[in-house]
């Protein structure tokens, strides 16, 4: 098992990052009435850890007795019927599913699916609780007309059903979603609090871990306590004991990125742009969101520019990624942002140096 | 109903108004609709307004005072966003639900049971035009014996054959003597301690939406015991710092766009929702008196454009860097357009 998996904690009480939290939702289950929760934050910050210890403080041990499916829904789309494959997570008191993965479709899920769900009544009567869970994850992917199905089920049986949704981007939740849950802000933990957290594996992995090495991981995780630990385990594979001067070898993905950006800012021409694009296809091929790839690819761009251009930079940077939300090839906008740049980029170096 | 089922209701639903005259603030809906329990006469009716102002609430509770639980099935249609309600919907399952006739109505229930059926369409404004193109034809049809009442936040997705039909109602943010007065009730109710601060906190934070002040107010209540502060209020509601959003404009201010990277950085990372921020940013940016009108301006024009922007699904982290760094332009004057002599 990897170490992200083996050392999350499993009860609200061992929730070291976000005690409090952990201490606020303990409160909130203690009566039969609690709202729907939204848990929104960065990627790796521990919501999901925080939800599954949530459902164990409601269900007990069950909560962790979970099967994974994976089934095929017939669902009646109007004038004809459609498939929908869809991976759920579930124990006797909960169900747990991504209805994002279905793209286009997902509102059939919100509108057959979940509903069948919400609506069919606890099965476990003996249970201590008057009722169930549903788990949606990444609800900022659902379009906005699933979001607008999902109202309704939300007030209708939630007398037996309790909505837990979890998401990195509030901003996409709409306003009619969000004014029907309690919202629970997880911020991205500290680096004290990664390295705390790093130390605490150590310790129980029986290694020496050098405090500035483990400062360093955590410096280099930005923030995302997920990355930090498989960075640790990462060194902890490619070199035994660890020295302080260690590298901590970047994500592939991120190294080509930096590649990319040195080949930008040494020439701003169409083969040069060519190239660039051969090597935007292969990191989109291996599937490195586009957004990612846009962020990462100006993060390493902006080290290298004066203060005037960078201001002039990142507003094409987010212009680009907007026009990219609203078509349907990614490549095409993030080409047109290295483009814009080559071109902004050769005017300052013409206007400065001639 | 079981209580059980009772006791795990969210208090949002716990205290939702099962009859007509205890729906707040909305006076004019009211009226009609206590005449129409006397008179038993109703028109179309579209409900328009901004979450959380008791839409659903007035239309499901005149349904259930005129009819009444025993015949309520077979004379209300409910449908919503839940419900799929393509055309095929609408030309099936509302017909056949209006095409049945109604009973000969007996008043031994003692309800008023109008000789009519009602057929709530709640989240109208997530029906396609076709489908509601296809509504036109059925409400013509069947106007003798079915009344619709049409539920929307935005009246503007509704077509205007449809719209125009209807009498109208507009479902105003709740003012804060009405929220007060309610949220007091349900203290009083619940046993809760609440000052005068914590209160007008909780009115001011809701923005005139009652369902976010009661589950702000339960949450408060489950996290803080029966006495409850005004900044426990403000740590369950979201609202933002106030010394975040300083922090980001001071940085802004300074022109050192490194400074005002790493702020975003920080606020993303705190998982704050940027939409919120934009709010904020535009209330501090118009107190704010060390910059023009003309600077203002700039600067609100963008915080416009970034909201629209995460409305389409954009990123946050780069529309929040994009308005800091117009920001920092506006505040160091310099000019719209980039050019390169610096
Ligand atoms: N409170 C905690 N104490 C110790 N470790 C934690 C804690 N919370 C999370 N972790 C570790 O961090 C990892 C990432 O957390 P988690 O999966 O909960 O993140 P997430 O917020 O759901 O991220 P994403 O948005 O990317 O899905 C977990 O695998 C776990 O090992
Ligand atoms: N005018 C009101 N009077 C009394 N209670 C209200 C009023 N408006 C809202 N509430 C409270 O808020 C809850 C939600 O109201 P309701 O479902 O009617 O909102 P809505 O206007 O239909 O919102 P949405 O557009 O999000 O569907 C109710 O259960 C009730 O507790
Ligand atoms: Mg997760
Ligand atoms: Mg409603």
């Amino acid at each position: 098992m990897l170490w992200v998996d083996k050392y999350r904690p499993k009860t609200l009480d061992h929730i070291t990052v976000h005690e409090e939290i952990a201490q606020n939702l303990k409160k909130l289950v203690t009566e039969q009435d609690c709202p729907h929760l939204l848990f929104y934050g960065p990627p790796g910050s521990g919501k999901k850890t925080l939800i599954m210890a949530l459902l164990r403080q409601m269900f007990g041990v069950s909560a962790e007795k979970v099967k994974v499916e994976n089934r095929t829904w017939k669902v009646d789309a109007g004038s004809r019927s459609i498939d929908i494959e869809l991976t759920t997570l579930s124990s006797v008191n909960h169900i747990e599913l991504s209805p994002g993965d279905a793209g286009f479709q997902d509102r059939y899920i919100v509108q057959e699916i979940i509903k069948e769900m919400a609506k069919n009544r606890p099965i476990d009567t003996k249970g201590k609780k008057g009722f169930k869970v549903l788990v949606l994850n990444e609800v900022d992917k659902l379009s906005r007309e699933a979001q607008h199905s999902l109202r309704r089920t939300m007030e209708k049986y939630s007398s037996y059903c309790r909505l837990i949704l979890c998401c990195n981007s509030s901003s996409r939740v709409t306003e009619a979603i969000r004014s029907r849950c309690l919202n629970v802000r997880i911020n991205a933990p500290s680096e004290e609090q990664i390295v705390r957290t790093l130390e605490f594996i150590g310790k129980k992995e029986g290694l020496q871990l050098p405090s500035d090495f483990a400062a360093r991981i955590a410096e280099k995780s930005n923030r995302n306590l997920r990355r930090a630990i498989l960075s640790l385990e990462t060194c902890r594979v490619q070199q035994y004991p660890f020295s302080s001067k260690q590298t901590i070898p970047p994500m592939d993905w991120e190294e080509y990125i930096t590649e990319i950006a040195t080949d930008i800012m040494k020439e701003q021409s169409p083969k040069r742009l060519f190239q660039v694009r051969g090597k935007l296809y292969e990191l989109l091929i291996n599937c490195i969101p586009p957004e990612i790839i846009l962020k990462r690819l100006l993060y390493e761009l902006l080290r290298k520019l004066d203060a005037e251009l960078k201001l002039e930079v990142c507003h094409w940077a987010a212009y680009y990624e907007h026009r990219m939300r609203l078509g349907q090839k990614a490549i095409f906008h993030i080409e047109a942002f290295v483009a814009k740049f080559m071109s902004i980029y050769k005017g300052f170096l013409i206007a400065t140096f001639g | 109903m079981a209580p059980i089922v009772q006791s795990s209701q969210p208090w949002v639903e716990k205290y939702r108004p099962k009859q007509v005259k205890d729906v707040a603030h909305q006076d004019e809906v009211v009226r009609v609709l206590t005449n129409t329990l006397e008179t038993g006469s109703c028109p179309h009716m579209l409900f328009y307004g901004p979450p959380g102002t008791g839409k659903t609430t007035t239309a499901l509770a005149i349904a259930h005072q005129l009819f009444g639980p025993e015949i309520y099935k077979s004379r209300v249609l409910e449908l919503n966003a839940s419900d799929d309600r393509g055309i095929n919907v609408v030309r099936t399952k509302i017909k056949d639900f209006a095409a049945v006739a109604v009973g000969t109505s007996q008043h031994k229930s003692g309800y008023p049971c109008p000789p009519y059926k009602i057929i709530v369409l709640d989240e109208a404004d997530s029906m396609t035009e076709d489908a509601q193109n296809a509504l036109r034809r059925t409400m013509e049809t069947y106007t003798k014996v079915t009344r619709f009442i049409f539920i929307c936040n935005y009246i503007s997705r509704i077509i205007e054959p449809l719209a125009s039909r209807c009498a109208k109602f507009r479902f105003k943010p709740l003012s804060e003597e009405i929220m007060s007065s309610r949220i007091l009730y349900i203290c009083k109710e619940e046993g809760l301690n609440l000052d005068s601060e914590a209160l007008s906190t909780l009115s001011s934070i809701s923005q005139g939406d009652l369902r976010r002040a009661i589950t702000y107010l339960q949450s408060a209540a489950r996290l803080f015991g029966s006495s409850i502060s005004s900044k426990d209020l403000i740590s369950v509601s979201g609202v933002i710092p106030e010394e975040v959003v300083q922090a980001l404009l001071a940085a802004c201010k300074s022109g050192n766009f490194d400074l005002a990277n790493k702020e975003v950085n920080n606020f993303i990372a705190e998982g704050y929702p940027v939409s919120q921020m934009l709010i904020q940013l535009f209330e501090a940016i118009v107190e704010t008196d060390d910059i023009s009108d003309e600077q203002k301006a700039r600067i609100s024009k963008k915080l416009g454009e970034a909201d629209k922007c995460l409305v389409d699904g954009a990123d946050e982290y780069l529309q929040l860097l994009d308005v800091a760094s117009n920001t920092i332009r506006a505040c160091c004057n310099m000019p719209k357009e980039f050019s390169y002599e610096g």
